[in-house]
């Protein structure tokens, strides 16, 4: 049955990304005066340079952290939004220390990177804390923090941080010794794709082997059971929230040290976002995050060279998204074949003993 | 703070607070018909986005201010169409649909004013029109209280009559009396043989009629264009302000009150040098301090 199962949501995956690739050439007909170059571009440009190709593995790292961070507190069936304003605040606090402590070697690279965790952290707490002390809704709670992050960061950033020379609002360069190597020439890959793939490892063990991810599992599934096996829920909700919040934070901090000179978002990137459209295509399942990630960030590089070829707007990538993950959602899409193959399957089986 | 509060007890002061509470009250009304009948609606705040856009492009393309709001409204009975088709009929989970919805409505408002105008943040190539503010006769000849209550938008006096409206509507009617039946026990409602999904789509389709006044003002009387992003976490806040008035018309009226005092403070104590990024933060502060506290009383009755 289990085998089933994975079938059928695999399945309904399936079918949900061919139906919103099929609405998007629709749109795409009826907007476009060069449709065939669009789709083309679409579908396509991401394979036409080396460059382009680099810039699939680019997109993916950030929101692979993100889809992680979501995984997690996902997992704890807590509704927690707020990857999105600790990658922000990550990204922001690492660049902060960076530039006002640069260290030397190994610590110029884990230094920002752990302070860029603690603030993700931190802010993930807040919904969490008041969920676990307060029994208050985590979602809004959790909403209303990612303006919150936003707008107390813009004025660290303005306040503390501006480089006075520079034309736009930004931090100071960050120092060479915070910076992540690129690893392939001719291409933008940075060495944090190394701890992309190690944190999906982490998490993949956190869930499965170790005893709190054990815990966080048995919370998701059925928070009522877990008061009365004798599990402490408040500290569950805690850790899993501010784990998702540190992991999410060190993601900010990545893509700040791997692909930028200086600090320079004056609105949320949206990585959050994308880290919720991941957990949904990987069913929050860590192991299932980097298959996901590259799919969407390949969508991504399309939907770019898209938009700098032909007259589509990249936004069209945002609306099929959005069906894309309502479809793969929707549990009952393919609910009358699995019924059908569940009665074929029973009166085979009624038959042969 | 002496000169805070001078501000605070102005006319002008407590009329802003009634134009900026408009959006969220309209907001707050959609959470509330939507959540009376057990369904709770995340993207009004993405149906408002899009709602605001088309008002905006239906009343240029008529020359019809009116009909630009019918638009807005059509448009997002369309929008909670979707979120009712995917919940109700291919059961999806319905916050991760309404968060689809909300991330689909930021990025098609973009893609549509782009097809439309070549401009990817602001609206003001399309020539929209204004919803006409007007002055109610006798109370605006009320010294003080007449500045304050009288020259208002139409659409707000429409949001606060709507309150009034919803209360009697859940209260007398039929449909309004399956909605909280529905709200409170869905599994007896099937057993007396009515569809609890039918009710729940005609909740949430006013909820989407709501929302859709709600953008028809962000953008034809709160500002007169549409922007990028506008309605700016209001459809959230509303989801706040529906809980702490649990649900009930009056009581969910005042917090959304609350809501829009916060927004006018906000945008007051600009003047007072401090800093705009921490002046804006501060409804959503707000939002969050007041929902902790409601949350600390309730649990507190709770255990008693």
């Amino acid at each position: 049955m289990k085998k089933k199962n994975l079938l059928f949501s695999s399945a309904t995956t399936v079918l949900a990304i061919t139906i919103s690739l099929v609405i998007a050439l629709v749109i795409i007909l009826c907007v476009s005066e060069q449709p065939g170059q669009a789709v083309t571009a679409l579908l396509l440009g991401p394979l036409r340079s080396t460059r382009l190709i680099g810039s699939i593995f680019t997109t993916a790292i950030p929101i692979c952290f993100t889809g992680l961070a979501v995984c997690l507190m996902f997992q704890a069936s807590m509704f927690n939004m707020c990857a999105e304003g600790s990658f922000f605040l990550g990204a922001l606090a690492a660049a902060a220390f960076a530039t006002k402590v640069p260290l030397p070697g190994i610590l110029g690279l884990a230094g920002p990177m752990l302070v860029g965790a603690a603030a993700g952290a931190l802010l993930c707490l807040v919904p969490a804390w008041l969920k676990a002390k307060l029994n208050a809704s985590e979602m809004v709670a959790s909403l209303m923090l990612n303006y919150i992050a936003l707008y107390l960061g813009l004025y660290v950033l303005n306040t503390y941080l501006r480089d006075q020379s520079f034309g736009a609002l930004a931090s100071e360069k960050l120092p060479d010794s915070s910076k992540l190597d690129k690893i392939i020439p001719g291409t933008s890959i940075h060495s944090g794709i190394f701890l992309a793939i190690f944190f999906i490892v982490l998490c993949f063990l956190l869930l499965y082997k170790t005893s709190l991810g054990h815990k966080i599992r048995t919370y998701g599934q059925n928070p009522r059971f877990t008061k009365y096996a004798g599990i402490k829920v408040g500290s569950v909700i805690i850790l899993s929230q501010v784990l998702g919040g540190a992991i999410a934070g060190i993601g900010g901090s990545v893509e700040v040290m791997g692909m930028y000179e200086r600090f320079q978002w004056t609105s949320l990137p949206g990585y959050g976002w994308d880290g919720v459209i991941l957990a949904i295509l990987a069913r929050n399942k860590p192991q299932y995050v980097p298959l996901a990630a590259i799919f969407l960030s390949y969508l991504r590089v399309g939907a770019s060279t898209m938009a700098s070829n032909t007259d589509v707007p990249k936004e069209l990538i945002t609306v099929i998204q959005a069906i894309m993950i309502m479809l793969i959602t929707a549990t009952a899409l393919l609910k009358g074949m699995k019924q059908k193959m569940v009665i074929k399957e029973a009166l085979s089986s009624g038959t042969d003993s | 703070m002496g000169q805070i509060l001078e501000i605070i007890f102005t006319a002008d002061f407590l009329h802003s607070i009634i134009r900026l509470s408009t959006p969220i009250l309209f907001a707050t009304m959609a959470a509330l018909i939507s959540e009376r009948a057990g369904v709770i609606n995340i993207g009004i705040e993405g149906t408002m986005l899009f709602a605001s856009l088309m008002g905006v492009v239906g009343s240029a393309f008529t020359g019809n201010v009116w009909l630009g709001v019918l638009c807005a409204v059509v448009s997002g009975i369309a929008f909670s169409g979707l979120l009712s088709f995917f919940h109700l009929k291919l059961e999806t989970d319905i916050v991760l649909t309404g968060i689809a919805l909300n991330l689909m409505s930021s990025g098609l408002t973009i893609f549509i004013l782009y097809i439309l105008t070549g401009d990817k943040g602001v609206s003001t190539q399309l020539a929209s029109k204004a919803v006409p503010n007007i002055n109610i006769p006798l109370i605006q000849d009320i010294p003080v209280l007449g500045s304050i209550l009288s020259g208002h938008s139409v659409l707000t006096y429409l949001a606060f009559f709507l309150v009034i409206a919803l209360a009697i509507f859940l209260k007398k009617t039929k449909l309004g009396t399956y909605i909280r039946a529905v709200g409170e026990n869905s599994d007896s409602v099937e057993t007396a043989g009515i569809s609890v999904n039918m009710v729940r789509l005609k909740a949430l389709l006013i909820s989407g009629a709501i929302s859709g006044l709600g953008g028809a003002f962000m953008s034809m009387a709160y500002v007169n264009m549409f922007t990028k992003d506008m309605v700016a976490g209001r459809g959230f806040i509303a989801l706040a302000a529906e809980a702490m008035g649990r649900g009930v018309p009056g009581l969910s009226m005042l917090s959304a009150l609350f809501f829009g005092m916060a927004d006018a403070l906000s945008n007051n104590l600009q003047l007072f040098n401090m800093p705009s990024e921490l002046t804006r933060l501060m409804p959503y502060a707000f939002t969050i301090v007041a929902l902790g506290i409601y949350a600390a009383r309730e649990q507190r009755k709770s255990k008693a």
